[in-house]
């Protein structure tokens, strides 16, 4: 204990230089000028009682330790209880079943701004899950996604505003734009890994940034696009004559379409049109996992994670590295794209304020917080860092810190991400 | 099969591979022996397209390979190993196998994405070869174990089977023995005769394990300092004055 006494002094110091200048001292205007005060009598009890609780943990640490390794009860070896394989992929899917289900029926008895945060979740999965395939799979670190994320929502927006296509055309068009500008930035950074990979994404993602920012006369600059329409829902319409209508979820009709309560003669709900958009959202994600989950387990998957693994031996085996890098690039970009524009459609406005570097950061912590390669991990820890951002967010700018605070403890906790990729188990099948 | 002339290769000022020329016709087995840092490694890579040969002329089944990009070489059916084990730590043994088999499964992306028949049957027959080169190897066992937990010498076998499943007609096995004990090295001895014997093909080893070189060696090439030492049978390398005064020096 006495050879604690020194370091749990050299703490509570510690604590005192770091606690007394953010707490302690307060700056006022007197006039033009700023002078020091301290503050009232409460804090410094604060303060005192932050430095006395720290030095006693440090003093008793060795103590406090040892009365938790004894409190804890044996940990029980998970595996004895889990079913048999074929037994627990059912469940597996029967679980995932039960999943899409509940997210379907969910929106309709939860509150409106419930199903919007849950649509942003399910924008972050699909973001997280492309970005995946470009990091987690092919390891190629990207920090430039975001500029795919803005390409895929300023095309809607700029196609719908100048040429008046709807929702379901661009979101195609916003997907295969995206992909292209994945393959275009594939092409220099094709020799390029690791760290000089990340600065150029980054400046990638930069360039688009301020390009959008500086091209007034088309993107209108720091004040971004607004009025982008929500998507309709195409609907059959048998009287009075066979056609097919676009469903509109707005009170009044504007051009083209007809408002879904005089389609079927039900009272408006505001609510909906936040359903709908959050179903569509909903559809796409899915889309997105069922997509992604062929793809690891098609060659091209394969491939990914070897290239991530040896580059020269890739190369021994025949294998293109050019091909495989440019199609972790596009179709990662591609997903964004479809994030970008479920994104646009939102929030109805977008200036390039929503693309910033720190975005790319979130999604890659998205990544990095569910383990990398880790399909299930990386969905989990998107819906988690939405909420937690929703959550936080009466702290204000406390928020990042909170973000950073997680991020820390999970590194700490699980360096592997919530959920580490498993290898599949295949079935050996011989001849 | 290969036929190499005055294959040269410069690093700046470093002559580090100097007019070497080797060749190896079917069903052989040739090795190039050489003390460290003589230029083994410097030749596989130039063969094998990772270096672009400052000079000399490679062909490869009556072709022209030199300067031709390393992926496109392995296609031609020349594959390697190499002297670190390269293998795909985190993936599994079986995964291992299939990746090489890129080139003959079906990368089609809308066949794959739909899981169409076809792209099953080419899944299917590649997990078969693959497990058929498991056993072959005696890695069945260890199928779905990530490669980089395996242990030295099945690592070793591995990354031969890897070469195996992509059907070559040269193999090319960099120091395979090295890091293996008597027993794992009299077993790849084996294993590399069978290679021979059972599936047409040639090889073309670095080692310097003399008694595996002496053992199963058709034909010999002996490199000192970049330049061609003396090459022939394993007898006439045994009692070349030359090579023994390369390797154990002037008395």
């Amino acid at each position: 204990m006495l050879k604690n006494l020194p370091f749990a002094l050299f703490c509570s110091i510690l604590t005192l230089i770091l606690a007394f200048p953010i707490l302690g001292l307060q700056l006022e205007h007197k006039g033009t000028s700023l002078i020091v005060t301290g503050t009232d009598a409460g804090t410094y009890y604060y303060i005192l009682s932050a430095m006395l609780a720290v030095f006693l943990v440090q003093l008793f640490k060795s103590k406090l330790a040892f009365a938790y390794n004894s409190l804890r009860p044996e940990q029980p070896i998970i595996s004895q209880w889990l079913p048999c394989e074929e037994k627990r992929q059912l469940i597996v899917k029967a679980v995932f079943v039960l999943l899409i289900l509940t997210a379907l029926i969910l929106p309709f008895y939860s509150s409106r701004q419930w199903s919007d945060i849950a649509t942003l979740a399910l924008i972050y999965v699909i973001l997280g899950l492309g970005l995946n395939i470009v990091v987690g799979l092919a390891g190629l670190l990207d920090l430039g996604y975001v500029a795919f994320y803005a390409v895929g929502a300023y095309s809607y927006a700029l196609l719908s505003q100048y040429f008046g296509l709807s929702f379901w055309v661009c979101l195609p068009i916003g997907a295969m734009l995206a992909a292209t500008f994945g393959l275009l930035l594939g092409f220099p950074v094709l020799r390029l890994r690791g760290d000089y990979l990340a600065i150029v994404t980054l400046g990638f993602g930069e360039i688009i940034r301020i390009m959008l920012n500086n091209m007034t006369q088309l993107t209108g600059g720091p004040n971004g696009i607004g009025g982008i329409p929500r998507p309709m829902l195409p609907m059959l319409q048998f009287e009075p004559e066979f056609d097919i209508v676009m469903l509109e979820f707005g009170r009044r009709a504007t051009e083209g379409g007809v408002p879904y309560h005089v389609f079927f003669d039900v009272p408006y709900n505001s609510s909906m049109k936040v359903i709908v958009l959050y179903l569509i959202a909903l559809a796409l994600a899915l889309f997105t996992i069922f997509v992604v989950q062929r793809l690891i387990r098609m060659p091209v998957g394969r491939a990914w994670e070897a290239l991530r693994e040896d580059e020269i031996a890739c190369r021994s085996l025949g294998m293109n590295r050019t091909t495989i890098k440019l199609s972790a690039f596009t179709i990662g970009a591609l997903f964004a794209g479809f994030a970008g524009s479920i994104f646009g459609a939102r929030q109805g406005h977008i200036s390039p304020e929503s693309f910033v570097f720190f975005e790319s950061v979130i999604i890659l912590a998205i990544v990095v917080l569910g383990g990398m390669g880790s399909q299930l991990g990386v969905m989990i820890a998107a819906v988690t860092v939405v909420l937690l951002q929703e959550l936080s967010r009466e702290f204000d700018e406390y928020r990042l810190l909170a973000f950073g605070l997680t991020m820390v403890l999970m590194m700490i906790w699980r360096p592997q991400g919530l959920l580490p990729m498993k290898r599949p188990h295949l079935k050996l099948e011989q001849g | 099969m290969l036929e190499v002339n005055d294959l040269t290769m410069q690093f700046g000022g470093l002559l580090a591979v100097d007019r070497v020329s080797l060749k190896v016709v079917n069903d052989e087995i040739v090795s190039i022996i050489g003390p460290n840092g003589a230029g083994k490694t410097t030749v596989f890579n130039c063969i094998s397209g990772f270096y672009r040969p400052t000079r000399g002329d490679i062909q490869f089944l009556d072709m022209s390979v030199q300067g031709l990009p390393d992926f496109k070489i392995s296609r031609l059916g020349m594959v390697r190993t190499f002297q670190h084990v390269r293998l795909f730590n985190s993936m599994t043994a079986i995964e291992n196998l299939l990746v090489a088999q890129h080139r003959q499964v079906n990368t089609n992306y809308l066949s794959g994405l739909f899981n169409t028949r076809a792209f099953r049957r080419k899944e299917k027959a590649a997990m078969e070869n693959a497990a058929y080169w498991l056993e072959k190897v005696d890695l069945l066992a260890f199928a779905n174990r990530q490669a980089g937990n395996l242990a030295y010498g099945q690592q070793r076998r591995l990354e031969i089977a890897r070469c195996m499943v992509m059907k070559p007609v040269l193999l090319m096995l960099d120091e395979p023995a090295a890091g293996l004990n008597p027993t794992e090295t009299s077993e790849l001895d084996q294993l590399i005769v069978s290679l021979k014997d059972n599936y047409g093909v040639s090889v073309l080893l670095i080692e310097h394990d003399m008694n595996l070189v002496m053992g199963i060696s058709d034909r010999i090439y002996v490199i000192n300092q970049g330049a061609p030492l003396a090459n022939g049978s394993p007898e006439d390398i045994k009692d070349n004055p030359a090579v023994i005064k390369a390797y154990l020096g002037e008395e």
